[in-house]
C-alpha cells in the first residue's frame, strides 16, 4: 500500500480537528445565485454574534485549525467581518474568505493588501457577464470584475478567482484562465452540487457527460488551477486528479452556518446532516470530535451498488451531498458517475421525493433560473 | 541541493505542527503549505531536530534504525525545500 493510500485511510477515520472548515458568518446577501448552496439571502436573527464568533476563533485556536474558510451569505456585509478578521488572524485562524465582491472597493483593497494571513476568493460563473449574471443576477459580472481591479491595484498579490462548473461556462474555461493569468490571480474551479436553491437549478445547470470529460482533461493539463479537490468523482476517468480523493465529510471537512450550527459537510445544510451547534455545552470541539454523527460517517462505509464496479477506488462512490439532495442512496452511484450508472439511478427517482433543504434564506419571490436559449420548464415544479 | 544530515536544522518558526492519530499535520503560516508527517517518529525526529546539533543526532536520539536513515533524509530533504524546516 502506498504511503498516500495509507493516508487516505487514516482520513477515513477522522482527524483530531478539520483540515478544511468552512465557516458561513451570515445567511444575508446582496445576490441571489440560483446555485446557492446555503440558500442566502435574508440574515436570520439567530446569528452569532460578534463576542461568539471569537469565542469559536478561540476554540479554532486551541484545536489548532490553522484556517477557515469563510463564505456566507456574503459575509462581508457583517459590519463586524472586519474585526473578526483581524481577531482571527491574530489568533493564529489565517482566513480565506469568499466574497461577490461588494465591499471590496480601493480601500478595502488596500486594507487587505496589507494584512498577512488573509486569502481573498473572487466568485463567478461566466467568464462573460451574459453567461455570469444569468445564474448571480444582473450587475453581478461587473461587480466582481471591479472588485479584481481593486484587489490588483492594492497590490494585493495573488488572489482567487473562484468559479463553480456549470453546464454554460465549461466553454469558458480557457478565457477564465486567461483572466486568472492577466490579473496575476489563481483560478478555482469546483464542482456545482444540488444544495440549497441549486436543487431547483441542478438539472439545468450541471455539466453534460461530454463535458465532464472535456473538465477533467483540462485540469489534468492544469495542475496549477485549484479545485478544492472537489472532482474526484472523475478520476474514474484516468489518473487521479490531484488532491484529496475522497468523501472528507466528517472526517477532515465540516461547516460552521451563521447561527451556529455544524453541518458534517458543507453542502449538505440538511437537518440530516447537522451534528450539533457552537452554543452546545463542550462547543465545536465536542461537536466535531463527539457527535454521534460524525462518529458515523467515520466508520468505513460499504460501497453498496458500487461495490462491483473496478472503478470504486478511484472515484470512492462520489459525492454523498449529491447524491443526497438528489434522491440517490448513498451507498450507490454518484449522479455525475463517469460511467452512467447514476444518470441510470436518477431516472428512477421522482422529482417530488428529493430531499428539500427547506425554505432557507431566500428572498421572496425564490429565484428561478431561466436556461438561455429556451423557456423554463421547472419553475411549474 | 542534497540534504546534508550533518547540518544543524529546526523546525520552520512560521510552521507548526498538529498531533494526528498518523504522525502530525504541519502547517506553515507563512506560505499557506499543509503538510502531513506520515509516521510518529518522524514527527519526533522534526521535533529533536532543535537540540540537537545535526540531523543524524535527531535520527539517533529519535532511535530511528540506520537502514530507514535514507527515507527519513528524504522526507526531511521534502521539508526543507517546502520550508517547514530550515537551517539554524
Amino acid at each position: 500500500m502506498s504511503a498516500e493510500a495509507t493516508l487516505t485511510k487514516q482520513f477515513k477515520g477522522g482527524l483530531t480537528a478539520p483540515i478544511c472548515l468552512t465557516w458561513e458568518l451570515t445567511y444575508a446577501c446582496n445576490l441571489q445565485c440560483v446555485h446557492c448552496l446555503s440558500a442566502s439571502g435574508r440574515r436570520d436573527p439567530r446569528e452569532l454574534s460578534t463576542q461568539e464568533c471569537m469565542r469559536v476563533v478561540d476554540e479554532l485556536e486551541r484545536m489548532q485549525v490553522f484556517y477557515a474558510n469563510i463564505g456566507g451569505g456574503e459575509p462581508t456585509l457583517r459590519p463586524d467581518f472586519w474585526d473578526l478578521l483581524d481577531y482571527s488572524v491574530a489568533h493564529h485562524v489565517g482566513i480565506k474568505f469568499s466574497t461577490n465582491g461588494v465591499r471590496l472597493d480601493k480601500p478595502a483593497a488596500q486594507r487587505l493588501a496589507g494584512t498577512d494571513y488573509v486569502d481573498v476568493q473572487i466568485s463567478i460563473d461566466g467568464a462573460t457577464a451574459e453567461v455570469n449574471d444569468a445564474v448571480r443576477g444582473a450587475g453581478s459580472f461587473a461587480m466582481a470584475r471591479q472588485a479584481m481591479d481593486n484587489l490588483a491595484e492594492a497590490g494585493f498579490g495573488e488572489f482567487k478567482i473562484s468559479l463553480v462548473v456549470t453546464r454554460h461556462n465549461v466553454p469558458q474555461l480557457d478565457t477564465f484562465k486567461q483572466m486568472a493569468d492577466a490579473y496575476g490571480a489563481r483560478l478555482r474551479v469546483t464542482r456545482l452540487r444540488p444544495s440549497g436553491r441549486a436543487t431547483d437549478s441542478w438539472d439545468d445547470l450541471h455539466p453534460t457527460a461530454a463535458q465532464q470529460r472535456q473538465l477533467y482533461d483540462w485540469l489534468s493539463a492544469r495542475p496549477d488551477v485549484l479545485t478544492g479537490d472537489s472532482f474526484f468523482h472523475l478520476s474514474a476517468l484516468g489518473a487521479p486528479l490531484p488532491g484529496l480523493n475522497l468523501c472528507g465529510a466528517g472526517r477532515v471537512v465540516c461547516l460552521i452556518d451563521p447561527v451556529g450550527d455544524v453541518y458534517a459537510c458543507p453542502f449538505v445544510l440538511h437537518s440530516e446532516f447537522r451534528a450539533g451547534n457552537v452554543r452546545d455545552p463542550g462547543g465545536f470541539a465536542r461537536v466535531w470530535r463527539e457527535s454521534e454523527l460524525m462518529l458515523r460517517l467515520r466508520v468505513p462505509a460499504s460501497a453498496g451498488a458500487c461495490a462491483s464496479c473496478g472503478l470504486f477506488d478511484a472515484c470512492q462512490g462520489g459525492c454523498m451531498a449529491a447524491k443526497f439532495f438528489t434522491g440517490l442512496p448513498l451507498d450507490g452511484p454518484d449522479p455525475e458517475c463517469v460511467l452512467g450508472h447514476g444518470e441510470r439511478e436518477l431516472a428512477k427517482v421522482c422529482l417530488p421525493d428529493r430531499p428539500r433543504a427547506g425554505p432557507g434564506h431566500s428572498r421572496r419571490p425564490a429565484p428561478v433560473f431561466v436556461p438561455l436559449g429556451r423557456t423554463a420548464v421547472r419553475a411549474a415544479t | 541541493m542534497a540534504f546534508d544530515l550533518r547540518r544543524p536544522y529546526r523546525l520552520n518558526p512560521a510552521a507548526t505542527l498538529r498531533p494526528e492519530p498518523f504522525g502530525a499535520l504541519a502547517y506553515h503560516f507563512g506560505n499557506r503549505r499543509l503538510s502531513f508527517l506520515k509516521n510518529r517518529q518522524l514527527v519526533s525526529v522534526v521535533r529533536l531536530l532543535e537540540s540537537h546539533d545535526s540531523a543524524a543526532d535527531a535520527l539517533g536520539a529519535a532511535g530511528v534504525p540506520d537502514q530507514q536513515w535514507s527515507s527519513y533524509a528524504a522526507a526531511l530533504s521534502a521539508l526543507a525545500s517546502s520550508e517547514f524546516i530550515d537551517e539554524r
